[in-house]
C-alpha cells in the first residue's frame, strides 16, 4: 500500500516532467532537448514568487503559465518555424531541431546562471507530513500530484472532446492530411509548442517545492521526459501519462523491495525491452 | 563592399588592442592569477557557494589595497576565469591554456577531489604550486610523493569516516544514543568511498549498522530509502549524501519523523542554504565540515564575504579556499617575485596565519582541519577535527 502510494505520487511529478514534451514533440514535431531548462525556469520562478513575494508556487503557476506560452511560441515562431518550413522530411526536421534545442539549451542555462547564480535553490512550502492509512507524506508531494492529476485529465479531455483539441490530433497524426482539410498547421503547431512550454514550466514551479534545483540541473529532466514520452509512444498523450504512472512504482517498488541503488538500472532496463520489442511505444502505432 | 567592411573592423579591433596591451604596459606591474572550476554541470551548486565567490573576494580586497606586494613594487591582479563545466577533460584543457597561452603567473586549485586530481600532472608539469582546498583523498601521501608541488588541506576520507564514528561514539559513552546505526550513501565516487570507509571503522566503534543501501545520484524521491531507515529502528542515521540529496533526505526524514538523536549528513550541510531551507528543524543536524565560526578572523571574513559578493559562505570549505588564496599570497609576497618553484618552497617550510587559524604543510599536507560540525543555534559549528581549537560538544538532536 505504502509502495503503491509514493510510486503513484512519484507517477504525478514524472507526468509533470513529460507532458509538455509529449505535447511538443507528438504534436509539433519538435524533439526539445531545452524541455528540462523550460521546466527549470519554471522552478526559478516559483523560487521568486515564493522568496520575493510570498506568493505560494501555486499561485506563481498563474504568472508562470501565460509567460511561459508566449516564450515558447515566440521561440516557436523565431527559431523552429523556418526549420519545420525547410525540412523536407521528418526525420530531417528532427535532427535540426535537436542541434536547435540544444543549442537553445546553452542559452537558457547561461541565462538563468546569469540572473540567478549558479548555487542550489530549495525552499519549504507545505513540507508538513500528511497522514494517509497511518503513513506521513509530504503535503507538497500530495499537492503537486492533485495537480498532475488535473491536467492529465483536462489535457486529455480537452484534445479527445473538443475542436481545437481534435485540430491538434490531426496535426499529430498527419500534418499534411491536416493541412489539406483546412487545418491552419502552423498556427496549431505554434500553439501545440507554447502550450507544452506552459505545461513543463508549470510542471517546474510544482516540482521546486520538493525537488533541489540548480541552473544547469536541467538535462536530468530532459533525459527523463525524453525516456518516458518514447516509452509511451510519441503521438499519444495517454502513453506518457500511463508511463510516467508504471515508472513511478517501478522505481518505487525496486527500492523498497530491492535496493534503492537499483532504481535507475530498473527505469532504464524498462525502456530498454521497450525499445526491444516495442519500438513504436505503448500507444504507438505500428508501422506499416 | 562587404570584404571592405570587414578589412576595416578588423583593422579597427587589431588597432584598439594594440592600444590597451600599450596601455597595460604602462600601467604598473599585474600578477595574472588564473582560476577554473565548474561554472556550470552538477558540480556548479557546490563551487558557485565555496569557490567562486572567495575569487571575487580575494582579488577584490587584493586590488582595492594596491596589489600584492613585490620586490619591484605592488602588482594588481588580473583574473583569468575559465567554466571547466564539470568535465575533468575540459578542465585539464583549462589549466593547460592558463599555463601556455594566457601565461598566468598562478592558477588557483580546481573545485572538487576529482578536478584536482585530474590536473595535477600539468600543474606538476608547469611548475605550478597546486594548493587544494577541496579535495578530500586517502591516497594524499601517494600524490605528494609523486608531485612536489601538491599541497592538501581539507583531509582524507578516512578521517571524514572515522571521526563520525568518533562523534557518534562519544554519544553512545554519554548514553544519547544506543548503538544501532543506519547508515545509506550516493552512489557516487564520494559515496561509496565514504561508506566503504565507514563500515569496518563503525564496526570497530561497537556499532551495529542496521541498514545499509545506496541510491543512484539524482534521485527524484527518497522517501523509499528514509522509510527503509525507519523501518530498521535506528539510534543514528549517517548519510553520505552529495548536495541534493542530502537536502531531499532530510526533507523526507522531517515529514515521516525519523527522530534519531544523532542524524548525520555529508556535503551542503554546511551550506547557507541548508540552515535557510530548514531553520530551527536544523537544530542538531550533524554534517561534513564545520568551522569555528567564532572567531574574530573569522567573523571578519564573512562580514567581508557578504559585503563583497551578497552571500553568506559554507561553514565548511569556503573558509579553506580562502585560506589557501591567503597562503598563495603570503608565499608571493615573502619570495617577493613570481618565481613558482621558491613560492612553492615557501610554502612547504613556513606556517601561514589564514581565517582556519594557523596553517603549516607536513610532507606537503595540512594536518589539522575539521572534520564533523553541527548546527548548534542557527551557526554550524565544528564539533571534531584533527587537531584544531575551539571544538563544541556534540548535543542530542531534538525531534523534528
Amino acid at each position: 500500500m505504502d509502495i503503491l502510494i509514493i510510486g503513484v505520487l512519484l507517477g504525478g511529478a514524472y507526468a509533470l516532467m513529460a507532458m509538455g514534451l509529449q505535447l511538443q514533440y507528438g504534436v509539433a514535431r519538435i524533439m526539445n532537448l531545452a524541455n528540462g531548462e523550460m521546466l527549470v525556469a519554471g522552478s526559478f520562478a516559483a523560487f521568486w514568487f515564493f522568496t520575493g513575494f510570498k506568493f505560494s508556487p501555486v499561485t506563481a503557476i498563474l504568472f508562470v503559465v501565460p509567460l511561459a506560452f508566449i516564450f515558447n511560441w515566440l521561440v516557436y515562431k523565431i527559431f523552429m518555424r523556418p526549420l519545420v518550413k525547410r525540412a523536407k522530411s521528418e526525420g530531417q526536421l528532427e535532427v535540426d531541431s535537436i542541434l536547435s534545442t540544444f543549442g537553445q539549451s546553452f542559452i537558457l542555462v547561461g541565462l538563468m546562471l546569469a540572473l540567478f547564480g549558479g548555487e542550489y535553490f530549495s525552499y519549504s512550502y507545505l513540507e508538513k507530513p500528511f497522514e494517509i492509512l497511518g503513513q506521513a507524506y509530504e503535503l507538497n508531494r500530495i499537492v503537486a500530484f492533485l495537480f498532475a492529476i488535473g491536467l492529465c485529465g483536462g489535457l486529455y479531455y480537452w484534445l479527445n472532446r473538443t475542436r481545437l483539441g481534435l485540430t491538434l490530433r490531426a496535426v499529430s497524426v498527419n500534418p499534411e492530411a491536416a493541412g489539406l482539410v483546412g487545418i491552419d498547421v502552423p498556427n496549431t503547431s505554434a500553439f501545440a509548442f507554447a502550450l507544452g512550454g506552459a505545461v513543463t514550466a508549470s510542471g517546474g514551479a510544482l516540482l521546486s517545492m520538493f525537488l533541489t534545483f540548480d541552473a544547469s540541473v536541467g538535462v536530468i529532466f530532459t533525459m527523463k521526459a525524453l525516456v518516458i514520452v518514447i516509452m509511451g509512444g510519441v503521438r499519444d498523450i495517454r502513453g506518457t501519462i500511463l508511463v510516467a504512472f508504471v515508472l513511478g512504482l517501478l522505481e518505487t517498488a525496486v527500492a523498497s523491495l530491492i535496493d534503492p541503488g537499483l532504481t535507475l538500472a530498473a527505469a532504464y532496463l524498462l525502456f530498454i525491452l521497450t525499445l526491444l520489442f516495442r519500438p513504436e511505444g505503448l500507444f504507438g502505432k505500428r508501422s506499416t | 563592399m562587404v570584404q571592405n567592411k570587414f578589412i576595416k573592423s578588423l583593422a579597427f579591433t587589431m588597432a584598439i588592442g594594440a592600444l590597451t596591451v600599450f596601455a597595460s604596459d604602462l600601467r604598473a606591474d599585474t600578477i595574472k592569477i588564473g582560476a577554473s572550476a565548474p561554472k556550470t554541470g552538477p558540480l556548479a551548486g557546490g563551487s558557485t557557494v565555496t569557490y567562486w565567490p572567495n575569487v571575487k573576494l580575494w582579488v577584490k580586497q587584493i586590488n582595492d589595497a594596491g596589489g600584492i606586494k613585490l620586490k619591484s613594487g605592488r602588482a594588481k591582479i588580473e583574473l583569468i576565469e575559465y567554466d571547466d563545466r564539470t568535465n575533468p577533460g575540459e578542465a585539464i584543457k583549462n589549466i593547460q591554456r592558463l599555463a601556455t597561452q594566457d601565461k598566468v603567473d598562478f592558477i588557483l586549485g580546481p573545485y572538487g577531489t576529482g578536478f584536482n586530481l585530474a590536473t595535477a600532472p600539468i600543474f606538476a608539469k608547469f611548475n605550478y604550486p597546486l594548493l587544494t582546498h577541496t579535495a578530500i583523498t586517502d591516497k594524499i601521501d601517494a600524490l605528494t610523493k609523486r608531485y612536489s608541488n601538491i599541497f592538501f588541506t581539507l583531509g582524507t576520507t578516512t578521517a571524514f569516516a572515522g571521526d563520525v564514528a568518533k562523534v557518534l561514539g562519544k554519544m553512545k559513552a554519554a548514553g544519547t544514543i544506543g548503538n544501532k546505526v543506519a547508515m545509506v550513501n550516493v552512489a557516487d565516487a564520494f559515496g561509496i568511498e565514504l561508506a566503504n570507509a565507514a563500515r569496518p571503522i563503525f564496526k570497530k566503534a561497537g556499532f551495529e549498522i542496521v541498514y545499509d543501501k545506496s541510491y543512484p545520484l539524482g534521485s527524484p524521491d527518497l522517501s523509499p530509502v528514509i522509510r527503509g531507515a525507519k523501518a530498521a529502528k535506528p539510534d543514528a542515521f549517517v548519510a553520505w549524501s552529495y548536495p541534493p540529496d542530502t537536502f531531499g533526505l532530510t526533507a523526507q526524514a522531517k515529514v515521516q519523523g525519523l527522530n534519531v538523536k544523532a542524524y548525520y549528513t555529508a556535503v551542503a550541510t554546511a551550506f547557507p542554504a541548508f540552515g535557510g531551507k530548514f531553520g530551527k528543524a536544523a537544530e542538531g543536524i550533524l554534517g561534513a565540515g564545520g568551522i569555528n565560526p567564532d572567531t574574530e578572523a573569522m567573523k571578519k571574513y564573512f562580514a567581508a564575504h557578504k559585503k563583497v559578493t551578497g552571500k553568506t559562505p559554507d561553514y565548511w570549505a569556503s573558509g579553506m579556499v580562502y585560506a589557501t588564496f591567503q597562503i598563495l599570497q603570503s608565499a608571493i609576497e615573502a619570495v617577493g617575485t613570481k618565481d613558482r618553484k621558491a613560492v612553492t618552497e615557501y610554502i612547504k617550510k613556513n606556517t601561514f596565519n589564514t581565517v582556519m587559524g594557523p596553517i603549516t604543510f607536513n610532507n606537503q599536507n595540512n594536518e589539522k582541519y575539521w572534520t564533523v560540525g553541527q548546527w548548534q543555534g542557527g551557526k554550524f559549528y565544528g564539533v571534531s577535527s584533527t587537531g584544531r581549537p575551539g571544538e563544541k560538544s556534540p548535543k542530542a538532536k531534538p525531534k523534528w
